[in-house]
């Protein structure tokens, strides 16, 4: 649970002190030197290596205003990589209102249940709050036990929207 | 979705007593504040009790505490003790023809849908939601009080 954030002054840094006796965590913009561990942490936690994909998502979030790719790391001296999360605004599919979706988190296995899960959500919430929406969104396999629980933990509940689908013969 | 009625005072007992807890209420406490049946509520805290989900002490000051971990314990967790909200298709009359089985397919697409979200959904979590609309309901009521500075 994040109790405080201070904007910094470098490069619209945040950061967010996770309690429970955690090291503050620092919540900035990811840059082309994070992408090694990022794509390392989502090959852990998907078991698929994407380095093509990670690059492409990298470069549109660095050419839109609205897409935000974020890396936390701790504001100790070491700057250890934490994780990272990745959203974007997006208006008018399927009827909706502009809104902020997350379209995905990653927090280092050992670092989990420290509060950085939840620095990531809160300055995503900010940057989209700044883009001038109201609400986040994200979708999530309904057997994703693990991310629902954070979600929900988070605030977040059931939507007005519903998923559909069906395979295609 | 209706839940049993001991489904419910289990659920009841489980966050009023995580809710409080410094505290130790006795079944006539939580009872009273919900308006139900104490004895009822005393057999549920028994089971609760066998679960590991909260325990007891005896004599003046006694009652019953919270045992579990708020941040593990699931709302589904505490349902499954009571009733078993797992799809019951595939049996009964007339499952057995084409209309009977696709009709099993949306009530078990409902049925998947209510256990992932009770699975996902921690007695913490609970708690902290319930109190985040307190203070949006509050600062709702009160917004001068409630803007910065």
């Amino acid at each position: 649970m994040t109790d405080d954030t201070t904007l910094l002054a470098n490069d619209n840094a945040t950061r967010h002190a996770t309690g429970d006796g955690e090291a503050d965590v620092l919540v900035r913009r990811a840059t082309a030197n994070d992408l090694p561990l990022v794509i390392e942490l989502d090959g852990d936690n998907t078991g698929l290596h994407k380095p093509d994909y990670w690059g492409e998502t990298f470069h549109e979030t660095e050419r839109h205003p609205g897409q935000h790719f974020l890396i936390a790391e701790s504001a100790s001296s070491d700057h250890e990589f934490l994780g990272f999360i990745v959203g974007e605004v997006r208006a008018w599919e399927f009827g909706s209102r502009p809104c902020g979706w997350i379209l995905t988190i990653g927090v280092v296995h050992e670092r989990r249940v420290a509060g950085v899960g939840s620095a990531l959500f809160d300055a995503i919430c900010e940057r989209f709050a700044a883009d001038g929406v109201k609400t986040v969104r994200t979708m999530l396999a309904r057997h994703d036990q693990l991310n629902m629980s954070f979600f929900r933990s988070q605030g977040m509940m059931a939507g007005s929207f519903i998923e559909l689908e069906k395979p295609i013969d | 979705m209706k839940l049993q009625k001991a489904t419910r005072y289990g659920l009841y007992a489980v966050l009023e007593l995580a809710a409080n807890p410094d505290e130790q209420l006795s079944a006539t406490d939580i009872a009273a504040a919900y308006g139900i049946s104490g004895n009822h509520l005393a057999k549920v805290l028994r089971d609760l009790g066998r679960a590991g989900l909260v325990d007891s002490a005896r004599g003046a000051g006694g009652g019953y505490r919270f045992s579990g971990n708020a941040r593990r314990v699931t709302l589904l967790d505490v349902i499954s003790l009571f009733e078993d909200i797992s799809s019951d298709t595939g049996s009964g009359d007339g499952a057995d023809t084409e209309i009977g089985r696709a009709l099993d397919l949306v009530l078990g697409e409902i049925d998947d849908i209510a256990r992932a979200t009770f699975g996902s959904i921690t007695i913490e979590t609970l708690l902290k939601t319930m109190r985040w609309r307190q203070e949006r309901e509050a600062r709702a009521a009160a917004p001068d009080l409630a803007s910065p500075g």
